[in-house]
């Protein structure tokens, strides 16, 4: 059972590390537009971002 | 008047613009917009939002023109937005419920980990370590995602009421309560997942159910915001655009054909003609001369006018309309949700069977903590997680689907109240028909001399006969000019020709021929007999009811086989009909779309105005509807129907999985595995059944 002082911090790491992200991508305002943010994939050249 | 209207100043003052772009579909759009835009040299930024249609600008331009016309060039219609009727475009509760699902979501996946190993025979010290570690991550998570609903509760309580939110949070914190206590007593059952996943079920049910009514809103606003609210003020013989709230009682006003007068006023300079027809129904257009009256609203047609204001602001009638019908309105407030009508039985339900499983224990042993646990889990275990996402998910999957079909619905419970439709009532004028010319008898000379002087003039009539021609080449014609009130004139071969008034309607007159009539019969909209015919499959009583006179309104309703019609009814005729009808019991499902039409959309039980509505009556309604085809009503009255069964059906669903939990539960045998399985099927089941609707 030693394995858990490692495996438990680790697997609460990742779960932090997740959330993070979602949050971050939140905060970036990623979700304004997701019929555009999927169509803008398919452009050759991304025109700059504002 | 303030610096910001003198044009030298715009320069400097204004950076950003919203362009509403309503043909971007793709890709290739995108990249069309942005592109035609940055291209020109006054324009910094620009940014596309494909999911709301518009392309916001900055830049250092003083007004929309040059835009439009950089758009226009590369095929795609665009037109300015008022900013300051656009819904803001940061969605402050929308992120933080997100940020809430967020929080729940990872805080439950990690508990969830934990409480798999303690269901799996994790003991003794290894069990409580994890019940520790879950408090550790379920508290703070809990209390920072579960506040919504406590604030809501607290607010209902505060007020002696109870809501749906009430038992959801007591079922939340007593859980976080006796799993601290089981963790600090080193007890087996903890149930830090179970608070943990109701929590994230239920922001999700709230996330959709504030995703819904913010998109209506937006589009609402968005609607709005396509008419900018300005005017062309006439001052020591210069023009200048003002905005209509700067203007005062007598000053001038000029206004081109084509556009709306802004406030109410009287005529100074010029002749024209009117289309009355959003305020009164009336189809035929009235004529104009300086000292005629005219009311905010209307159109002038064929000739600029000068008009000297009378009434601004709140006095315009238009405004006073406006009024009336939000009194009209607040009666509607007496529509009871599906949602609110389920909590009102749920909630007492609940809180009395908790009670029962806690005296009950406690009366046959005695033990306060284990009466306690047996309370927790009747409130988990009947955790209204099913019961929250029952509605939402399917007004979601509901309001897209009408969305596509190009229905937008502005109203939370518009969707409810028109599966309850029992009757319909349409407006003529603008909702039924538009004005359109059938000019099959025109030989080709006729036709194309007639599409030149048609094409010199704005008139409805001269539009009409323009759009009835669409394949036809124009005759070169010269010395081309409007008579206001009469109708164009100009000569075709050296000889004069015109299109204009005659006795019975409109002529066309070529040289050395009879005068051919080519007046304008009014053509249904698309979808109005196919909208008629389903409402009579559907066994609903259709009415016609028209501000117009009584001779079209007979012909409409004769060929549409209508025998409910009534003309000449002004608004409060129109009110009033529609008060009677509910005074009986009728649901009636009301189109329109004039100002005249205004009071009786509010008093409907449900209303749907055309987007070429006038604002007052879009404003009115529960939906617009954004194409002209009408077919698309019974489509959506059977979605909508089709949407109140899935929301039955789901109640049906979170009440059977009740009726089998609550005796295990009460009986003592539930367990944190059992709640949590039972949870997650039962709003897996009930979202997979919301997105079964289908348009037929």
């Amino acid at each position: 059972m030693n394995v858990l002082v490692f495996l438990i911090p680790i697997s609460l790491f990742l779960g932090a590390l997740g959330m993070v992200a979602c949050l971050w991508t939140l905060r970036t305002r990623q979700y304004d537009d997701l019929e555009g943010d999927a169509a803008r994939v398919l452009l050759d050249r991304e025109p700059e971002d504002p | 008047m303030t610096a910001l209207a003198d044009p030298h100043d715009l320069v400097e003052a204004r950076r950003h613009m919203v362009l509403s772009v309503p043909d971007m579909r793709c890709a290739g759009c995108i990249a069309g917009v942005e592109g035609a835009l940055k291209a020109l040299p006054e324009v910094g930024e620009a940014r596309v939002n494909l999911g709301e249609k518009q392309v916001r600008v900055s830049g250092r331009f003083t007004d929309a023109a040059p835009l439009i016309a950089a758009l226009d060039a590369k095929g795609f219609t665009a037109r300015e937005m008022d900013e300051t009727a656009l819904a803001p475009t940061v969605d402050a509760e929308g992120r933080g419920l997100l940020m809430r699902i967020g929080v729940a979501g990872f805080g439950m996946m990690n508990v969830m980990i934990l409480s798999v190993a303690i269901w799996s025979g994790a003991s003794e010290v290894t069990r409580d370590l994890f019940h520790w570690i879950s408090a550790a991550i379920a508290v703070p998570a809990v209390i920072y995602a579960a506040r919504p609903f406590a604030a809501s509760a607290l607010t209902a309580l505060r007020v002696g009421r109870v809501n749906m939110d009430v038992p959801i949070s007591l079922a939340i914190f007593l859980a976080l309560g006796m799993s601290v206590h089981e963790a600090y007593v080193g007890g087996e059952d903890a149930w830090f997942d179970a608070a943990l996943s109701l929590t994230l079920f239920l922001l999700i049910g709230r996330y959709l159910d504030h995703r819904t009514r913010r998109a209506a809103r937006s589009a609402a606003a968005a609607l709005t915001a396509l008419e900018v609210p300005r005017a062309t003020l006439v001052e020591d013989g210069r023009d200048r655009v003002v905005p209509t709230a700067e203007l005062a009682i007598g000053d001038h006003i000029r206004v081109v054909p084509g556009a709306r007068v802004p406030v109410d006023a009287e005529v100074v300079e010029g002749e024209a003609d009117l289309d009355r027809s959003l305020l009164t129904g009336e189809s035929l257009p009235v004529h104009a001369a300086p000292g005629t009256d005219v009311a905010a609203g209307e159109t002038v047609l064929d000739a600029p006018l000068v008009l000297r204001t009378t009434a601004v602001g709140e006095d315009t009638s238009l405004r006073r309309m406006a009024r009336a019908v939000a009194v009209a309105e607040g009666a509607r407030g007496k529509h009871v949700a599906l949602a609110d009508k389920a909590a009102r039985i749920y909630a007492p339900l609940v809180h009395s069977l908790a009670a029962i499983g806690f005296t009950g224990w406690f009366i046959a042993t005695g033990d306060v903590h284990k009466s306690l646990l047996v309370a927790v889990a009747l409130l988990i275990i009947t955790c209204p997680c099913a019961l929250g996402l029952a509605v939402p998910a399917v007004s979601v999957s509901a309001s897209g689907r009408m969305f596509k079909l190009g229905l937008l619905l502005k109203s939370a419970t518009a969707l409810e109240r028109l599966a309850q439709v029992d009757a319909i009532v349409l407006d003529k004028t603008g909702t039924l028909t538009t004005g359109t010319a059938r000019l099959d008898h025109l030989g080709p000379e006729a036709a194309s001399v007639a599409l030149g002087l048609a094409r010199a003039s704005d008139h409805p009539v001269s539009r009409a006969i323009a759009a009835a021609l669409p394949d036809v080449r124009a005759a070169e014609l010269t010395a081309v000019r409007e008579v206001s009130g009469e109708g164009v004139e100009g000569r075709w071969k050296g000889r004069p020709v015109r299109l204009g008034r005659s006795p019975t309607g409109t002529e066309l007159v070529l040289p050395d021929r009879d005068p051919i009539d080519v007046s304008p019969t009014e053509a249904l909209r698309p979808g109005a007999v196919e909208l008629i015919a389903a409402a009579q499959r559907a066994g609903l009583p259709v009415m016609l009811l028209s501000g117009d006179r009584t001779a079209p309104v007979r012909r409409l309703a004769e060929a549409l086989n209508l025998p409910d019609w009534r003309a000449e009814a002004d608004p409060q005729d129109k009110l009033a009909l529609l008060r009677e009808q509910a005074a009986q019991g009728r649901k009636v499902l009301m189109v329109g779309d004039g100002l005249n039409d205004a009071g009786a959309l509010a008093a409907a039980h449900v209303s749907i105005a055309p987007a070429t509505a006038l604002d007052a009556a879009r404003a009115a309604s529960d939906a617009v509807l954004l194409g002209g085809d009408l077919s698309v009503i019974p489509k959506a009255l059977d979605l909508s129907q089709q949407a109140r069964r899935r929301i039955l059906q789901n109640f049906g669903l979170a009440a059977t999985y009740n009726a089998i939990s609550i005796p295990i539960a009460m009986a003592g045998l539930a367990t944190p595995l059992m709640a949590a399985a039972a949870m997650s099927t039962s709003s897996i089941l009930v979202v997979l059944n919301a997105i079964r609707l289908r348009v037929r």
